[in-house]
Protein backbone atom coordinates (compact mmCIF):
# COMPACT_ATOMS: atom_id res chain seq x y z
CA UNK A 1 0.00 0.00 0.00
CA UNK A 2 1.38 3.38 -1.09
CA UNK A 3 -0.48 6.27 0.53
CA UNK A 4 0.22 9.73 1.88
CA UNK A 5 -0.79 8.86 5.41
CA UNK A 6 0.76 8.50 8.84
CA UNK A 7 -1.09 5.69 10.63
CA UNK A 8 -4.23 4.17 9.03
CA UNK A 9 -6.20 4.66 12.26
CA UNK A 10 -5.41 8.41 12.26
CA UNK A 11 -6.40 9.21 8.67
CA UNK A 12 -9.90 10.54 9.33
CA UNK A 13 -8.95 12.61 12.40
CA UNK A 14 -5.96 14.13 10.64
CA UNK A 15 -7.99 14.84 7.51
CA UNK A 16 -10.61 16.63 9.63
CA UNK A 17 -7.91 18.71 11.35
CA UNK A 18 -6.66 19.68 7.88
CA UNK A 19 -10.15 20.68 6.76
CA UNK A 20 -10.64 22.74 9.94
CA UNK A 21 -7.34 24.55 9.35
CA UNK A 22 -7.87 25.10 5.61
CA UNK A 23 -11.47 26.29 5.74
CA UNK A 24 -11.86 28.00 9.11
CA UNK A 25 -13.84 30.79 7.42
CA UNK A 26 -16.47 28.31 6.20
CA UNK A 27 -16.65 25.40 8.66
CA UNK A 28 -16.06 24.37 12.22
CA UNK A 29 -15.02 20.79 13.03
CA UNK A 30 -15.94 18.90 16.19
CA UNK A 31 -14.22 15.73 17.39
CA UNK A 32 -15.43 12.66 19.32
CA UNK A 33 -17.94 12.44 17.95
CA UNK A 34 -16.75 13.83 14.62
CA UNK A 35 -18.83 16.27 12.62
CA UNK A 36 -18.39 19.37 10.48
CA UNK A 37 -20.80 22.32 10.73
CA UNK A 38 -21.12 25.70 9.07
CA UNK A 39 -18.98 28.25 10.88
CA UNK A 40 -22.11 30.34 11.57
CA UNK A 41 -24.31 27.41 12.75
CA UNK A 42 -27.04 27.33 13.79
CA UNK A 43 -28.74 29.52 11.18
CA UNK A 44 -31.83 30.56 13.11
CA UNK A 45 -35.15 30.10 11.37
CA UNK A 46 -33.60 28.14 8.49
CA UNK A 47 -34.18 24.46 7.78
CA UNK A 48 -30.85 22.73 8.48
CA UNK A 49 -29.46 20.09 6.12
CA UNK A 50 -27.44 17.22 7.55
CA UNK A 51 -25.79 14.49 5.52
CA UNK A 52 -23.03 12.04 6.14
CA UNK A 53 -21.47 8.78 5.18
CA UNK A 54 -18.20 6.96 5.20
CA UNK A 55 -14.99 8.92 4.70
CA UNK A 56 -13.07 8.35 1.49
CA UNK A 57 -15.67 10.05 -0.78
CA UNK A 58 -14.22 13.55 -0.44
CA UNK A 59 -15.24 16.22 -1.13
CA UNK A 60 -18.60 14.52 -0.32
CA UNK A 61 -19.94 15.47 2.28
CA UNK A 62 -17.68 17.75 4.36
CA UNK A 63 -16.59 19.75 1.31
CA UNK A 64 -20.22 20.73 0.77
CA UNK A 65 -20.82 22.30 4.18
CA UNK A 66 -21.36 26.05 3.99
CA UNK A 67 -23.72 28.77 2.77
CA UNK A 68 -26.25 27.46 0.25
CA UNK A 69 -25.56 23.77 0.81
CA UNK A 70 -25.17 21.57 3.92
CA UNK A 71 -25.31 22.77 7.52
CA UNK A 72 -23.52 19.68 8.80
CA UNK A 73 -21.71 16.59 7.59
CA UNK A 74 -20.98 13.47 9.63
CA UNK A 75 -17.95 11.56 8.41
CA UNK A 76 -17.67 7.92 9.45
CA UNK A 77 -14.54 5.79 9.29
CA UNK A 78 -13.35 5.13 5.74
CA UNK A 79 -16.25 3.58 3.77
CA UNK A 80 -18.17 3.09 7.03
CA UNK A 81 -21.33 4.97 7.85
CA UNK A 82 -21.32 7.47 10.73
CA UNK A 83 -22.85 6.44 14.05
CA UNK A 84 -26.14 7.65 15.59
CA UNK A 85 -24.43 9.67 18.37
CA UNK A 86 -22.48 11.66 15.76
CA UNK A 87 -25.55 12.32 13.65
CA UNK A 88 -27.58 13.29 16.73
CA UNK A 89 -25.00 15.82 17.93
CA UNK A 90 -24.65 17.32 14.46
CA UNK A 91 -28.44 17.57 14.21
CA UNK A 92 -28.61 19.36 17.58
CA UNK A 93 -25.74 21.69 16.65
CA UNK A 94 -27.37 22.98 13.46
CA UNK A 95 -31.02 22.96 14.47
CA UNK A 96 -32.17 26.57 14.02
CA UNK A 97 -35.73 25.88 15.08
CA UNK A 98 -37.13 25.26 11.59
CA UNK A 99 -36.43 21.53 11.54
CA UNK A 100 -33.67 19.39 10.13
CA UNK A 101 -33.51 17.45 6.86
CA UNK A 102 -31.36 14.30 6.81
CA UNK A 103 -30.14 13.48 3.30
CA UNK A 104 -29.15 9.81 3.37
CA UNK A 105 -27.58 7.70 0.65
CA UNK A 106 -29.31 4.35 0.29
CA UNK A 107 -26.73 2.09 1.84
CA UNK A 108 -27.88 -0.33 4.53
CA UNK A 109 -25.55 1.05 7.21
CA UNK A 110 -26.23 4.71 6.43
CA UNK A 111 -29.98 4.16 6.48
CA UNK A 112 -29.94 2.27 9.81
CA UNK A 113 -27.64 4.73 11.58
CA UNK A 114 -29.59 7.78 10.37
CA UNK A 115 -32.82 6.02 11.36
CA UNK A 116 -31.57 5.49 14.91
CA UNK A 117 -30.31 9.11 15.03
CA UNK A 118 -33.58 10.63 13.80
CA UNK A 119 -35.49 8.58 16.42
CA UNK A 120 -33.18 10.01 19.10
CA UNK A 121 -33.46 13.58 17.74
CA UNK A 122 -37.27 13.40 17.66
CA UNK A 123 -37.12 12.19 21.25
CA UNK A 124 -35.38 15.48 22.03
CA UNK A 125 -38.10 17.50 20.35
CA UNK A 126 -36.34 18.25 17.05
CA UNK A 127 -38.44 17.94 13.89
CA UNK A 128 -36.54 15.70 11.48
CA UNK A 129 -37.40 14.62 7.95
CA UNK A 130 -35.29 12.10 6.06
CA UNK A 131 -34.89 11.62 2.35
CA UNK A 132 -33.03 8.57 1.09
CA UNK A 133 -31.33 8.98 -2.31
CA UNK A 134 -31.25 5.97 -4.62
CA UNK A 135 -30.20 7.01 -8.12
CA UNK A 136 -27.82 4.20 -9.14
CA UNK A 137 -29.37 2.43 -12.13
CA UNK A 138 -26.77 -0.38 -11.95
CA UNK A 139 -28.71 -1.99 -9.12
CA UNK A 140 -31.97 -3.80 -9.69
CA UNK A 141 -34.59 -2.21 -7.48
CA UNK A 142 -36.58 -5.11 -6.11
CA UNK A 143 -37.74 -6.68 -2.90
CA UNK A 144 -34.72 -8.94 -3.13
CA UNK A 145 -31.95 -6.37 -2.87
CA UNK A 146 -31.15 -3.49 -0.54
CA UNK A 147 -32.41 -1.30 -3.40
CA UNK A 148 -30.60 1.20 -5.57
CA UNK A 149 -27.63 2.97 -4.06
CA UNK A 150 -27.48 6.70 -3.50
CA UNK A 151 -24.60 8.16 -5.53
CA UNK A 152 -24.10 11.31 -7.68
CA UNK A 153 -27.61 12.68 -7.22
CA UNK A 154 -26.86 13.08 -3.51
CA UNK A 155 -24.54 16.05 -4.04
CA UNK A 156 -26.94 17.65 -6.54
CA UNK A 157 -29.72 17.29 -3.95
CA UNK A 158 -27.48 18.85 -1.28
CA UNK A 159 -26.80 21.90 -3.50
CA UNK A 160 -30.37 22.36 -4.69
CA UNK A 161 -32.00 21.78 -1.28
CA UNK A 162 -29.39 24.01 0.36
CA UNK A 163 -30.55 26.85 -1.91
CA UNK A 164 -34.20 26.12 -1.09
CA UNK A 165 -33.40 26.25 2.63
CA UNK A 166 -31.58 29.60 2.22
CA UNK A 167 -34.85 30.96 0.76
CA UNK A 168 -36.33 30.08 4.16
CA UNK A 169 -38.69 27.54 2.68
CA UNK A 170 -40.30 25.28 5.31
CA UNK A 171 -39.03 21.75 6.03
CA UNK A 172 -41.86 20.03 4.13
CA UNK A 173 -41.03 22.01 0.97
CA UNK A 174 -37.27 21.48 1.23
CA UNK A 175 -37.86 17.75 1.70
CA UNK A 176 -40.23 17.75 -1.30
CA UNK A 177 -37.54 19.41 -3.46
CA UNK A 178 -35.09 16.72 -2.29
CA UNK A 179 -37.49 13.93 -3.25
CA UNK A 180 -38.07 15.57 -6.63
CA UNK A 181 -34.32 15.76 -7.34
CA UNK A 182 -33.95 12.11 -6.36
CA UNK A 183 -36.93 11.09 -8.48
CA UNK A 184 -35.64 12.95 -11.56
CA UNK A 185 -31.97 11.99 -11.32
CA UNK A 186 -30.18 8.82 -12.39
CA UNK A 187 -26.54 7.69 -12.25
CA UNK A 188 -24.19 4.91 -13.23
CA UNK A 189 -20.49 4.45 -12.59
CA UNK A 190 -17.54 2.36 -13.71
CA UNK A 191 -14.07 1.58 -12.38
CA UNK A 192 -10.76 1.14 -14.18
CA UNK A 193 -8.96 0.21 -10.96
CA UNK A 194 -9.83 -0.88 -7.45
CA UNK A 195 -9.03 1.14 -4.34
CA UNK A 196 -7.35 0.40 -1.02
CA UNK A 197 -9.02 1.15 2.30
CA UNK A 198 -6.15 2.35 4.55
CA UNK A 199 -6.84 -0.07 7.41
CA UNK A 200 -7.38 -2.99 4.99
CA UNK A 201 -4.00 -2.37 3.37
CA UNK A 202 -4.83 -4.10 0.11
CA UNK A 203 -7.19 -3.42 -2.80
CA UNK A 204 -10.88 -4.11 -2.12
CA UNK A 205 -11.06 -6.18 -5.31
CA UNK A 206 -8.67 -7.29 -8.01
CA UNK A 207 -9.14 -5.92 -11.49
CA UNK A 208 -6.84 -7.21 -14.24
CA UNK A 209 -5.02 -4.56 -16.27
CA UNK A 210 -7.22 -5.05 -19.36
CA UNK A 211 -10.61 -5.20 -17.62
CA UNK A 212 -13.06 -2.75 -16.08
CA UNK A 213 -15.94 -3.01 -13.65
CA UNK A 214 -19.30 -1.64 -14.79
CA UNK A 215 -21.96 -0.56 -12.31
CA UNK A 216 -19.55 0.10 -9.49
CA UNK A 217 -20.75 1.55 -6.19
CA UNK A 218 -18.86 4.25 -4.34
CA UNK A 219 -17.45 2.06 -1.58
CA UNK A 220 -15.20 -0.02 -3.77
CA UNK A 221 -17.83 -2.74 -3.73
CA UNK A 222 -17.63 -4.62 -7.00
CA UNK A 223 -20.18 -3.82 -9.69
CA UNK A 224 -22.43 -6.14 -11.65
CA UNK A 225 -20.31 -7.02 -14.65
CA UNK A 226 -16.69 -7.11 -15.54
CA UNK A 227 -15.73 -6.64 -19.18
CA UNK A 228 -12.71 -5.94 -21.35
CA UNK A 229 -11.51 -2.37 -21.43
CA UNK A 230 -13.12 -0.21 -24.12
CA UNK A 231 -12.69 3.30 -25.54
CA UNK A 232 -14.04 6.37 -23.77
CA UNK A 233 -16.69 6.65 -26.50
CA UNK A 234 -17.92 3.09 -25.87
CA UNK A 235 -17.76 3.39 -22.07
CA UNK A 236 -19.66 6.68 -22.08
CA UNK A 237 -22.24 5.18 -24.45
CA UNK A 238 -22.69 2.22 -22.07
CA UNK A 239 -23.17 4.41 -18.99
CA UNK A 240 -25.20 7.14 -20.69
CA UNK A 241 -27.56 4.71 -22.40
CA UNK A 242 -28.36 2.96 -19.10
CA UNK A 243 -28.97 6.32 -17.41
CA UNK A 244 -31.01 7.84 -20.27
CA UNK A 245 -33.21 4.77 -20.76
CA UNK A 246 -33.95 4.34 -17.09
CA UNK A 247 -35.88 7.52 -16.21
CA UNK A 248 -36.36 7.68 -19.20
CA UNK A 249 -35.02 11.05 -20.37
CA UNK A 250 -36.99 12.17 -23.42
CA UNK A 251 -36.43 14.37 -26.48
CA UNK A 252 -36.57 18.02 -25.46
CA UNK A 253 -35.73 17.39 -21.80
CA UNK A 254 -33.35 19.87 -20.18
CA UNK A 255 -30.81 18.18 -17.91
CA UNK A 256 -27.97 18.84 -15.54
CA UNK A 257 -25.07 16.55 -16.51
CA UNK A 258 -22.52 15.55 -13.91
CA UNK A 259 -19.40 13.73 -15.08
CA UNK A 260 -17.85 12.66 -11.83
CA UNK A 261 -14.35 11.29 -11.27
CA UNK A 262 -13.92 8.41 -8.79
CA UNK A 263 -10.79 9.94 -7.24
CA UNK A 264 -7.95 8.62 -9.39
CA UNK A 265 -9.03 9.87 -12.80
CA UNK A 266 -7.47 13.03 -14.21
CA UNK A 267 -9.66 15.88 -15.39
CA UNK A 268 -8.36 15.43 -18.94
CA UNK A 269 -10.16 12.06 -19.10
CA UNK A 270 -13.32 13.43 -17.49
CA UNK A 271 -13.52 16.07 -20.23
CA UNK A 272 -13.04 13.36 -22.87
CA UNK A 273 -16.04 11.59 -21.31
CA UNK A 274 -18.03 14.85 -21.15
CA UNK A 275 -17.35 15.43 -24.84
CA UNK A 276 -18.79 11.98 -25.62
CA UNK A 277 -21.76 12.63 -23.33
CA UNK A 278 -22.59 15.86 -25.18
CA UNK A 279 -22.54 13.94 -28.48
CA UNK A 280 -24.85 11.23 -27.11
CA UNK A 281 -27.29 13.69 -25.53
CA UNK A 282 -27.36 15.84 -28.67
CA UNK A 283 -28.16 12.73 -30.70
CA UNK A 284 -31.16 12.10 -28.47
CA UNK A 285 -32.22 15.78 -28.42
CA UNK A 286 -31.65 15.93 -24.67
CA UNK A 287 -30.39 19.43 -23.86
CA UNK A 288 -27.62 19.80 -21.28
CA UNK A 289 -28.68 23.07 -19.63
CA UNK A 290 -26.17 22.88 -16.78
CA UNK A 291 -23.08 20.75 -16.20
CA UNK A 292 -20.48 19.88 -13.64
CA UNK A 293 -17.24 18.06 -14.48
CA UNK A 294 -14.85 17.02 -11.73
CA UNK A 295 -14.28 14.62 -8.83
CA UNK A 296 -17.05 15.21 -6.30
CA UNK A 297 -18.24 11.78 -5.13
CA UNK A 298 -15.14 9.64 -4.98
CA UNK A 299 -13.86 6.25 -3.83
CA UNK A 300 -10.37 7.00 -2.51
CA UNK A 301 -7.88 6.55 -5.39
CA UNK A 302 -10.15 4.52 -7.65
CA UNK A 303 -9.82 5.37 -11.34
CA UNK A 304 -13.10 5.60 -13.19
CA UNK A 305 -16.11 7.83 -13.51
CA UNK A 306 -19.82 8.08 -13.05
CA UNK A 307 -22.42 9.90 -15.08
CA UNK A 308 -25.43 11.53 -13.46
CA UNK A 309 -28.27 13.17 -15.34
CA UNK A 310 -30.90 15.25 -13.54
CA UNK A 311 -34.01 16.38 -15.38
CA UNK A 312 -34.35 20.13 -14.81
CA UNK A 313 -37.23 22.58 -14.69
CA UNK A 314 -37.17 26.32 -14.00
CA UNK A 315 -37.34 25.81 -10.24
CA UNK A 316 -34.38 23.41 -10.15
CA UNK A 317 -32.33 25.60 -12.53
CA UNK A 318 -32.79 28.70 -10.35
CA UNK A 319 -31.94 26.73 -7.18
CA UNK A 320 -28.86 25.25 -8.87
CA UNK A 321 -27.72 28.73 -9.98
CA UNK A 322 -28.23 30.26 -6.51
CA UNK A 323 -25.07 31.33 -4.62
CA UNK A 324 -23.09 28.67 -2.78
CA UNK A 325 -19.95 28.95 -0.69
CA UNK A 326 -18.40 25.67 0.46
CA UNK A 327 -14.88 24.24 0.35
CA UNK A 328 -15.54 22.27 -2.83
CA UNK A 329 -18.31 24.16 -4.61
CA UNK A 330 -18.65 27.92 -4.75
CA UNK A 331 -20.17 30.44 -7.09
CA UNK A 332 -22.25 33.59 -7.07
CA UNK A 333 -20.64 34.98 -3.93
CA UNK B 1 -27.08 -24.08 36.62
CA UNK B 2 -26.80 -20.41 35.85
CA UNK B 3 -24.65 -17.69 34.34
CA UNK B 4 -23.26 -15.07 36.73
CA UNK B 5 -22.34 -11.45 36.05
CA UNK B 6 -18.71 -12.56 36.12
CA UNK B 7 -19.45 -15.20 33.46
CA UNK B 8 -21.18 -12.60 31.28
CA UNK B 9 -18.14 -10.33 31.54
CA UNK B 10 -15.92 -13.30 30.67
CA UNK B 11 -18.05 -13.95 27.55
CA UNK B 12 -17.74 -10.34 26.38
CA UNK B 13 -13.97 -10.49 26.87
CA UNK B 14 -13.81 -13.78 24.96
CA UNK B 15 -15.94 -12.32 22.15
CA UNK B 16 -13.62 -9.30 21.95
CA UNK B 17 -10.67 -11.69 21.78
CA UNK B 18 -12.31 -13.66 18.96
CA UNK B 19 -13.08 -10.49 16.96
CA UNK B 20 -9.43 -9.40 17.30
CA UNK B 21 -8.15 -12.87 16.38
CA UNK B 22 -10.43 -13.18 13.34
CA UNK B 23 -10.28 -9.53 12.29
CA UNK B 24 -8.43 -10.22 9.02
CA UNK B 25 -10.59 -13.26 8.24
CA UNK B 26 -13.82 -11.24 8.64
CA UNK B 27 -12.37 -8.45 6.50
CA UNK B 28 -11.34 -10.97 3.85
CA UNK B 29 -14.89 -12.42 3.74
CA UNK B 30 -16.30 -8.89 3.53
CA UNK B 31 -13.94 -7.90 0.72
CA UNK B 32 -15.37 -10.67 -1.42
CA UNK B 33 -18.98 -9.49 -1.25
CA UNK B 34 -19.00 -6.23 0.72
CA UNK B 35 -16.63 -3.36 1.26
CA UNK B 36 -13.92 -5.01 3.32
CA UNK B 37 -14.38 -3.34 6.67
CA UNK B 38 -16.29 -5.83 8.84
CA UNK B 39 -13.27 -7.16 10.73
CA UNK B 40 -11.82 -3.74 11.45
CA UNK B 41 -15.22 -2.39 12.52
CA UNK B 42 -16.05 -5.27 14.86
CA UNK B 43 -12.57 -5.19 16.38
CA UNK B 44 -12.74 -1.41 16.92
CA UNK B 45 -16.16 -1.80 18.57
CA UNK B 46 -15.19 -4.63 20.89
CA UNK B 47 -11.92 -2.94 21.88
CA UNK B 48 -14.03 0.08 22.91
CA UNK B 49 -16.31 -2.29 24.84
CA UNK B 50 -13.28 -3.77 26.68
CA UNK B 51 -12.25 -0.26 27.72
CA UNK B 52 -15.67 0.33 29.27
CA UNK B 53 -16.09 -3.01 31.08
CA UNK B 54 -14.17 -1.96 34.24
CA UNK B 55 -17.00 0.53 34.92
CA UNK B 56 -19.61 -2.26 35.07
CA UNK B 57 -17.81 -5.04 36.97
CA UNK B 58 -20.22 -4.63 39.89
CA UNK B 59 -23.30 -4.06 37.75
CA UNK B 60 -26.23 -6.36 36.93
CA UNK B 61 -26.29 -8.36 33.71
CA UNK B 62 -28.73 -5.95 32.05
CA UNK B 63 -26.41 -3.01 32.68
CA UNK B 64 -23.44 -4.95 31.30
CA UNK B 65 -25.33 -5.80 28.09
CA UNK B 66 -26.61 -2.23 27.77
CA UNK B 67 -23.08 -0.87 28.02
CA UNK B 68 -21.93 -3.32 25.35
CA UNK B 69 -24.84 -2.37 23.07
CA UNK B 70 -24.50 1.39 23.42
CA UNK B 71 -20.74 1.17 22.91
CA UNK B 72 -21.11 -0.93 19.74
CA UNK B 73 -23.74 1.49 18.33
CA UNK B 74 -21.38 4.43 18.76
CA UNK B 75 -18.15 2.79 17.64
CA UNK B 76 -18.77 0.11 15.00
CA UNK B 77 -20.54 2.10 12.28
CA UNK B 78 -21.70 0.46 9.08
CA UNK B 79 -24.72 -1.81 9.32
CA UNK B 80 -23.09 -3.98 11.97
CA UNK B 81 -23.11 -1.15 14.55
CA UNK B 82 -26.88 -0.66 14.71
CA UNK B 83 -27.50 -4.41 14.31
CA UNK B 84 -25.17 -5.71 17.03
CA UNK B 85 -25.95 -2.64 19.15
CA UNK B 86 -29.65 -3.44 18.93
CA UNK B 87 -28.91 -7.13 19.68
CA UNK B 88 -27.16 -6.32 22.97
CA UNK B 89 -29.62 -3.56 23.92
CA UNK B 90 -32.43 -6.13 23.55
CA UNK B 91 -30.45 -8.67 25.62
CA UNK B 92 -30.16 -5.91 28.22
CA UNK B 93 -33.89 -5.24 28.28
CA UNK B 94 -34.55 -8.96 28.83
CA UNK B 95 -32.02 -9.28 31.66
CA UNK B 96 -32.48 -5.92 33.42
CA UNK B 97 -31.66 -6.06 37.13
CA UNK B 98 -30.61 -9.73 37.10
CA UNK B 99 -27.42 -10.79 38.88
CA UNK B 100 -27.58 -14.25 37.31
CA UNK B 101 -29.53 -15.90 34.51
CA UNK B 102 -30.54 -19.50 33.86
CA UNK B 103 -31.20 -21.26 30.56
CA UNK B 104 -34.79 -20.03 30.28
CA UNK B 105 -33.61 -16.45 30.89
CA UNK B 106 -30.98 -16.87 28.16
CA UNK B 107 -33.57 -18.26 25.73
CA UNK B 108 -35.80 -15.24 26.39
CA UNK B 109 -32.86 -12.84 26.06
CA UNK B 110 -31.64 -14.40 22.81
CA UNK B 111 -35.20 -14.31 21.45
CA UNK B 112 -35.35 -10.56 22.22
CA UNK B 113 -31.92 -10.01 20.68
CA UNK B 114 -32.73 -11.87 17.47
CA UNK B 115 -36.12 -10.13 17.19
CA UNK B 116 -34.31 -6.79 17.54
CA UNK B 117 -31.88 -7.63 14.73
CA UNK B 118 -34.73 -8.72 12.45
CA UNK B 119 -36.69 -5.54 13.26
CA UNK B 120 -33.70 -3.24 12.60
CA UNK B 121 -32.35 -4.98 9.51
CA UNK B 122 -35.61 -6.31 8.06
CA UNK B 123 -33.83 -9.47 6.90
CA UNK B 124 -35.40 -12.92 6.75
CA UNK B 125 -33.83 -16.35 6.99
CA UNK B 126 -32.01 -17.12 3.73
CA UNK B 127 -31.17 -13.50 2.86
CA UNK B 128 -27.47 -14.26 3.52
CA UNK B 129 -27.10 -12.15 6.68
CA UNK B 130 -26.44 -12.43 10.43
CA UNK B 131 -29.99 -13.74 10.76
CA UNK B 132 -28.93 -16.99 9.05
CA UNK B 133 -26.66 -17.78 12.02
CA UNK B 134 -28.77 -16.22 14.77
CA UNK B 135 -32.17 -17.71 13.95
CA UNK B 136 -31.02 -21.36 13.86
CA UNK B 137 -29.02 -20.74 17.06
CA UNK B 138 -32.17 -19.48 18.75
CA UNK B 139 -34.21 -22.42 17.43
CA UNK B 140 -31.66 -24.93 18.71
CA UNK B 141 -31.30 -23.44 22.18
CA UNK B 142 -35.10 -23.40 22.49
CA UNK B 143 -35.34 -27.03 21.39
CA UNK B 144 -32.53 -28.02 23.76
CA UNK B 145 -34.23 -26.25 26.65
CA UNK B 146 -37.48 -28.07 25.82
CA UNK B 147 -35.57 -31.39 25.78
CA UNK B 148 -34.32 -30.64 29.30
CA UNK B 149 -30.71 -30.28 28.18
CA UNK B 150 -28.19 -28.74 30.58
CA UNK B 151 -27.15 -25.14 30.06
CA UNK B 152 -23.71 -26.00 28.62
CA UNK B 153 -25.22 -28.67 26.33
CA UNK B 154 -27.91 -26.27 25.10
CA UNK B 155 -25.33 -23.57 24.38
CA UNK B 156 -23.19 -26.07 22.51
CA UNK B 157 -26.15 -27.09 20.31
CA UNK B 158 -26.91 -23.41 19.76
CA UNK B 159 -23.34 -22.64 18.65
CA UNK B 160 -23.34 -25.67 16.32
CA UNK B 161 -26.59 -24.51 14.74
CA UNK B 162 -25.06 -21.06 14.25
CA UNK B 163 -22.08 -22.67 12.54
CA UNK B 164 -24.31 -24.70 10.21
CA UNK B 165 -26.33 -21.56 9.46
CA UNK B 166 -23.13 -19.65 8.74
CA UNK B 167 -21.87 -22.33 6.34
CA UNK B 168 -25.29 -22.51 4.71
CA UNK B 169 -24.91 -18.87 3.60
CA UNK B 170 -22.17 -19.90 1.12
CA UNK B 171 -24.48 -20.99 -1.75
CA UNK B 172 -27.05 -18.26 -1.11
CA UNK B 173 -27.74 -15.17 -3.22
CA UNK B 174 -27.53 -12.12 -0.93
CA UNK B 175 -30.78 -10.18 -0.62
CA UNK B 176 -29.86 -7.57 1.99
CA UNK B 177 -26.95 -5.24 2.58
CA UNK B 178 -24.15 -4.40 0.21
CA UNK B 179 -23.69 -7.99 -0.93
CA UNK B 180 -27.16 -7.85 -2.52
CA UNK B 181 -25.80 -5.50 -5.20
CA UNK B 182 -23.81 -8.43 -6.54
CA UNK B 183 -26.82 -10.62 -7.21
CA UNK B 184 -25.65 -14.06 -8.40
CA UNK B 185 -22.02 -13.04 -7.89
CA UNK B 186 -22.54 -13.29 -4.12
CA UNK B 187 -22.98 -17.06 -4.47
CA UNK B 188 -20.03 -19.11 -3.23
CA UNK B 189 -19.01 -16.69 -0.48
CA UNK B 190 -19.68 -17.06 3.25
CA UNK B 191 -21.50 -14.12 4.77
CA UNK B 192 -19.24 -12.08 7.08
CA UNK B 193 -22.14 -11.03 9.35
CA UNK B 194 -23.24 -14.63 9.86
CA UNK B 195 -19.59 -15.41 10.63
CA UNK B 196 -19.25 -12.76 13.35
CA UNK B 197 -22.60 -13.88 14.79
CA UNK B 198 -21.28 -17.44 14.96
CA UNK B 199 -18.18 -16.17 16.77
CA UNK B 200 -20.41 -14.57 19.42
CA UNK B 201 -22.43 -17.74 20.04
CA UNK B 202 -19.35 -19.98 19.87
CA UNK B 203 -17.52 -17.90 22.49
CA UNK B 204 -20.66 -17.99 24.68
CA UNK B 205 -20.74 -21.81 24.50
CA UNK B 206 -17.00 -22.02 25.24
CA UNK B 207 -17.03 -19.50 28.07
CA UNK B 208 -20.12 -20.94 29.70
CA UNK B 209 -19.19 -24.61 29.15
CA UNK B 210 -18.73 -25.01 32.89
CA UNK B 211 -21.46 -22.60 33.94
CA UNK B 212 -22.89 -23.19 37.33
Amino acid sequence: MKKLINRPEDVVTEELRGIAAAHADIVKVYFEPNYIVRADAPAMGKVALVSGGGSGHEPLHGGFVGFGMLDAACPGAVFTSPTPDQILEATQAVNGGAGVLHIVKNYTGDVMNFEMASDLARGEGITVESVVTNDDVAVQDSLYTAGRRGVGVTMLAEKICGAAAEQRRPLKEVAAVCRKVNAQGRSMGMALTSCTVPHAGKPTFDLPADEMEIGIGIHGEPGRTRIKLKSAAEITELLARSVLDDLPFKRGDAVLALVNGMGGTPLIELYVVYNELVRICTGRAVRIARNLVGSYVTSLEMAGCSITLLKLDDELISLWDAPVRTAALRWGM
Amino acid sequence: MSISCEAVLAWIRAAAGAMALHKDYLTQLDSAIGDGDHGANMDRGFQAVLARLPAVTAADIGTIFKTVGMTLVSTVGGAAGPLYGTFFIQLAAATAGKMQIDLSDWVAALQAGVDGVVMRGKASLGDKTMVDALTPALGSVKAAAADGASLPAALRRSAEAAERGMLATIPLVARKGRASYLGERSVGHQDPGATSSHLLLETAAETWANAG
